[in-house]
């Protein structure tokens, strides 16, 4: 009798044993896992910060003395069309908002891209200044051929217009404050066409 | 100009200088080559600034002090 309960034990052991090694070794190497160290990639925090300080003094060397200054006091930068009556207002990774000075109408959303072609696919962006820059020396070198290329838009797409309507505003106020406080130094009051006289 | 990196020499030298030259008109064709366009920042007579957008070597202004390479527009977010 005893001799049967204990080859019956040592069975019922055995079949545990198929049934319960492997779990416990899955089990044990899902631990070992969670354990192991992630594989460390070579990023760098402060890369992107450089990047974009170099990108603002590449900027500052390119515009005028008037329009950096609107960059750094506003965020964006207006560039003058090549015909008369209108004006471009030019934001860090946002469409170029085309706009009417005087009456300070929305009239277009450009949006446009400078991808990088050898890396076509979630390639990192340009620094937004360098964003900005690439937009005003297309703009100011090839403003058909970049109009050209963009994707024309409504005004309120991708830029809300209260928010535009709100920096031609701003940019205005800014305008006000620098003719009062340089009177007469590198401008004088805008022409007819709300233009600054060069 | 270079996604993620942001501004980067990628030659100098004197056109005045044959060799300097001639290295300069390579790179200048291996940007273009790779799809960047190239622009040259300059002061117009009336005290602004803008770019000449330059598709050969020739183009560049012998007085200028750089050429920036940055990549082509193309239609953003749709």
């Amino acid at each position: 009798m005893l001799l049967a309960l204990c080859a019956t034990g040592i069975v019922v052991g055995a079949l545990l044993a198929e049934v319960l090694i492997p779990r416990v070794d899955e089990a044990l190497s899902r631990r070992k896992a969670r354990r192991a160290k992630a594989p460390t990639i070579g990023y760098d925090p402060g890369r992107e910060r450089r990047a974009e300080q170099r990108a603002r003094q590449l900027l500052r060397s390119c515009v005028n003395e008037e329009e950096w200054a609107m960059y750094r006091d506003l965020g964006f930068v207006r560039v003058w069309g090549r015909g008369d009556g209108y004006a471009y207002l030019i934001y860090p990774h946002k469409p170029i908002v085309a706009f009417v000075p005087q009456t300070r109408e929305l009239l277009n959303e450009y949006c446009v891209e400078f991808p990088d072609m050898s890396r076509p696919y979630g390639s990192a962006r340009l620094p937004d200044s360098d964003d900005v820059l690439a937009k005003w020396m297309a703009l100011t070198g090839d403003e058909h051929g970049l109009i050209r290329r963009a994707n024309l838009h409504q005004p309120g797409r991708q830029v809300d217009p209260k928010v535009a309507r709100r920096d031609l505003w701003r940019l205005s106020e800014w305008e006000r404050r620098s003719w009062t406080t340089r009177a007469g130094d590198f401008r004088s009051e805008p022409d007819a066409r709300g233009r600054p006289s060069p | 100009m270079k996604p993620g990196h942001g501004e980067m020499l990628v030659a100098e030298g004197d056109p005045e200088v044959p060799e300097d030259e001639r290295k300069l008109i390579e790179e200048f064709r291996r940007q273009l080559d790779e799809g960047l366009w190239a622009a040259v920042p300059k002061a117009t007579r009336n005290g602004r600034r803008e770019a000449s957008m330059v598709k050969t070597f020739d183009e560049i202004p012998r007085d200028a002090d750089r050429v920036i390479f940055f990549p082509r527009a193309a239609g953003g977010a749709a």
